[in-house]
């Protein structure tokens, strides 16, 4: 049966399609709302707003989290801020234009009503964490303050210092436990979703581990809600949590639910450069340091060598033997040119011999001038914090040599697939937040993740998922369901299996080595031969994990050796997926760079000027759509469908930045 | 550089615990202090034994899932840096570094280095949240909040809620950590409504889950990774106080 993918946005003008939508959802009266339960996996922005709101209206919900407690979900570590159109500043903002910075952000690859919703909602997002006690920056009048993000000419962006998903996770955390003192959240923390369990074609229930005892359960439920976050672990080495991962989203595409978009993943430029193969994880430099400091790398490999052995320090480099390449390339934005721009031409410098960690794989950001001219006091007032931080991991003081830094995997735009009201295509199925493919298309803008985890937690899902509820008998399916025994005796087997291999290899070094291939055959250039070697390499490495990977230890008791190889196995045949995908997508845009589609001197575009050669090119003819992809098989192609994207209300244009 | 490490292993909740001895040879000095633990584990994993188990999840110094008594001091001997943050620069080679859980009665240790700190959770739900549904919210700006009292609320807001305040008191005392969140809200208009209620709440609720007193020693703030001043404690005695004798009047 072929996949029917029907977006359902509603009709009308683009500005009144929610507030209509609104008014034709289903409802369901509060007396009966207690009789519906909601299992929410995830308690991040999307899933924590998401469980209280649910609760707050009268449902009963299950939260699940791996954490020890929902308050430590990987919303937390958003450092800049949330974009929201109030037009405080009086700047000319509106809910119009939020709407088209959006979109061309996103490389106009996404759907036009979910994300004008998403501007709409902006405005709700901030009264309803100003209400909760979000202590945002303010002025001296008392008012709230904004700041400015790439992407934007306006001041829309909200913050508290540079821990403003810490902040805004606070809240929606708080909210949770009020609904859970009130007892209409049961709170489920260190308990990990293995399987998702769909019933006569619905998602009716989960299956988890106490990662804790060890037990795997089932529960049962009206409909699912996954807010589980991104797959950025893929590439082994991220700015994710340790524990991301994909195995939600990827058990219930493996049980039908469509996945769309995989490619669009988002390379942040400014991080703290790889230092050796033991590294974990890799942390994010913010990227408002590239206000005042300068990107260069030496003009000749053979300085480059020097540095990288400690035989030259880089101040004394002669200033003619500098290349601030940024600036030489696109002397309009230099420095502050977009992520996905910075960061493939630091690759190309390293590439080219010329990059200045010991392993090569690093390009300074030196604030000498920025010192100069304004002094030492004034870049400590502006960047005092992460200056201290770099030190901390570093043990290099940025106000005497320059930082060091690389582009490191940031964010994923792709997700399971959904329609307008945040279900995916197996009916009962929502999914939230990063989880979801919906708002960002090809490229996110700084500050929209809070926007988005936020929106689609307190108010989208809340109104659209009784749309699917009104429908179904409240109980209906219970966990003595036979599917339930099934799925249950399905993923006990999985993890008996996994503990009985008893091979040879660390979980760790198979995550690694999928990493490293990932990264680099998927990762900030992509070509047809390189994508082709990583889907031959990928099985192998998938089935040596099956025969060699060693799991000390049991199912019955803390084992994290186990939770990681669980983690590891899906990604091992996630980025299959991933790579099939970025096969596919014969273009260029955002997040996704294929070396066979840039402009060169023979395009019209280059001649009158309205682009480069290097940069991205996009093909609107043949690929405005969204690729929805449905599991055939492990080691199977999976089979694509193509939801077409129809532009009403903006203009598809180049994205420039000479 | 070459090390000792003295550490915890408990198998689960219910066992008796031990010291056990194990080299960390061959370690990076760029490597923080829980990648050493990796190569460590690498190691344990490849001779065939169980690897040490210690909770970590963000890596960057924000989630509080990290929780290492090293050397005796939670975090270890850094000021205002979580143990994620720590890097082996700050050893010696040749040093011997004890690791244990952070210790508290109401904190039980699940397996080796792994505790549990549900009990932070539950004091959060008995008051440590402002009463606003979603929707009911007035425009942001409708209350103006003086800046410097925005400013002492975010203070206080950036608590992590890792621990390491009751593991370092000797009374295992959690009041820097629920008076950092009575003052985030009782400082700001919006949470003024609830603010008797939260700070008796949360303060009952700290009891019952087996916490100690505050004997005003100030170990939790020299540990806080956030460094969230010890003068929470005193907002917050003062308005339990406050709510204490208003309750006792009505």
């Amino acid at each position: 049966m072929p996949l029917s993918l029907h977006s359902a946005v509603p009709s009308g003008p683009i500005d009144q399609k929610w507030t209509r939508h609104k008014m034709d959802s289903r409802l369901i009266n509060p007396v009966n709302k207690r009789k519906y339960s909601v299992i929410v996996v995830g308690s991040g922005l999307a899933g924590g707003a998401a469980a209280a709101t649910l609760s707050e209206l009268g449902y009963r919900v299950k939260c699940f989290c791996y954490q020890d407690s929902p308050r430590r979900a990987h919303s937390i570590a958003a450092q800049g801020g949330i974009n929201a159109a109030k037009n405080y500043q009086n700047d000319g903002d509106s809910v119009s234009r939020l709407f088209y910075d959006t979109m061309k952000g996103g490389d106009f690859r996404s759907r036009e009503a979910n994300v004008h919703r998403l501007a709409e909602v902006s405005l709700n997002i901030i009264d309803q964490c100003v209400a909760q006690g979000v202590p945002f920056a303010r002025e001296y009048g008392g008012l709230l303050d904004n700041r400015s993000f790439g992407g934007t000419q306006v001041k829309r962006t909200f913050y508290a210092r540079g821990q403003t998903g810490q902040q805004l996770l606070l809240g929606s955390y708080q909210a949770l436990s009020k609904e859970i003192s009130r007892g209409g959240v049961e709170m489920f923390s260190r308990t990990e979703m293995l399987d998702l369990v769909v019933v006569d074609g619905h998602a009716k229930g989960i299956i988890v581990r106490d990662m804790v005892s060890g037990k795997i359960s089932a529960h049962a439920a009206d409909a699912v809600v996954l807010a589980t976050g991104g797959y950025g672990n893929v590439f082994y080495l991220s700015t994710n949590a340790k524990g991301c991962n994909v195995m939600a989203a990827y058990r219930a595409h493996k049980r039908g639910a469509a996945f769309a978009n995989p490619c669009y993943t988002q390379i942040h430029p400014t991080c703290i450069p790889v230092s050796g193969d033991y590294q974990s994880k890799l942390t994010l430099m913010s990227e408002s340091l590239r206000n005042d400091g300068r990107i260069w790398v030496p003009g000749s490999i053979s300085i480059a060598e020097k540095i990288r052995c400690g035989d030259l320090r880089p101040g004394d480099v002669q200033e003619e033997d500098r290349d601030y390449y940024l600036e030489r390339k696109y002397p309009s934005f230099g420095n502050l040119s977009p992520r996905d721009i910075a960061s493939r031409s630091a690759k190309e410098v390293c590439d080219e011999g010329r990059g200045v960690a010991p392993t090569g794989l690093g390009v300074f950001l030196d604030f000498r001038d920025a010192i100069q001219r304004d002094g030492h006091d004034s870049i400590s007032a502006r960047y005092g914090n992460l200056f201290e931080m770099y030190e901390k991991i570093k043990g290099e003081d940025p106000y005497l040599t320059p930082m060091q830094i690389f582009p490191a995997v940031h964010y994923t735009m792709g997700g399971l697939w959904v329609d307008y009201n945040l279900m995916s295509n197996l009916p009962g199925l929502h999914v939230a937040g990063e989880a979801n493919f919906s708002d960002h298309g090809a490229n996110r803008l700084g500050a929209s993740a809070l926007m988005q985890g936020l929106a689609d937690g307190y108010f989208v899902l809340p109104s659209t998922i009784a749309n699917y509820l009104a429908d179904q008998q409240p109980g209906a399916v219970t966990e003595s369901h036979p599917e339930f025994k099934h799925c249950l005796e399905e993923v006990t087997g999985r993890v008996d299996t996994l503990l009985e291999i008893r091979g040879k290899r660390s979980v760790d070094s198979f995550h690694r080595e999928l990493g490293l291939l990932i990264w680099d055959k998927c990762g900030m250039a992509r070509s047809r031969d390189g994508l082709e070697n990583a889907l031959e390499r990928i099985p192998e490495i998938r089935d040596e994990f099956w025969s060699n990977v060693r799991i000390p230890g049991s199912g019955e008791q803390l084992n994290q050796e186990l939770e990681k190889a669980g983690r590891v196995a899906d990604f091992l045949e996630f980025a299959e997926l991933l790579c099939h995908d970025a096969l596919d997508r014969e273009e260029s845009c955002g997040g996704h760079f294929r070396v066979e589609h840039q402009f060169t001197e023979d395009d019209a575009e280059v001649r009158d000027r309205r682009t480069q050669p290097g940069e991205a090119k996009r093909n609107d003819q043949e690929f405005c759509h969204v690729s929805a992809w449905e599991f055939a098989g492990v080691g199977t192609r999976p089979k694509l469908t193509r939801e077409p994207l129809e532009f009403e209300n903006v203009e598809l244009t180049i994205r420039s930045y000479k | 550089m070459n090390l000792t490490l003295k550490v915890w292993r408990q198998e689960t909740r219910d066992s008796k615990g031990r010291i056990e001895v194990f080299p960390a040879k061959d370690i990076p000095s760029e490597a923080s202090f829980l990648e050493m633990l990796d190569i460590v584990n690498e190691r344990i994993i490849a001779e065939g034994g169980a690897p040490i188990h210690f909770d970590h999840d963000c890596r960057e110094g924000i989630c509080g899932m990290c929780s290492l008594t090293i050397n005796g001091i939670p975090h270890g001997p850094e000021s205002a840096t979580t143990a994620c943050q720590l890097h082996m620069r700050h050893f010696r080679d040749g040093d011997t570094i004890w690791i244990e859980p952070f210790r508290a009665r109401a904190f039980p240790v699940l397996r080796d280095l792994v505790v549990d700190r549900t009990a932070f959770d539950r004091i959060i739900e008995a008051g440590g949240f402002i009463s606003v549904r979603t929707g009911a919210a007035p425009d942001a700006n409708t209350t103006p909040v003086p800046k410097e009292e925005a400013d002492r609320a975010f203070d206080s807001a950036t608590c992590i809620g890792c621990g390491a305040c009751v593991a370092a008191c000797k009374n295992s005392s959690a009041m820097l950590f629920v008076s950092a969140k009575v003052s985030h809200l009782n400082n700001l208009p919006q949470g003024r409504p609830e603010k008797n209620r939260r700070a008796l709440r949360m303060v009952q609720a700290m009891d019952e889950e087996g916490f100690g007193n505050c004997s005003n020693l100030y170990e939790c703030e020299a540990v806080c990774p956030k460094s969230i001043p010890a003068d929470n404690i005193a907002r917050l005695n003062r308005d339990y106080a406050l709510a204490a004798a208003r309750n006792a009047l009505t």
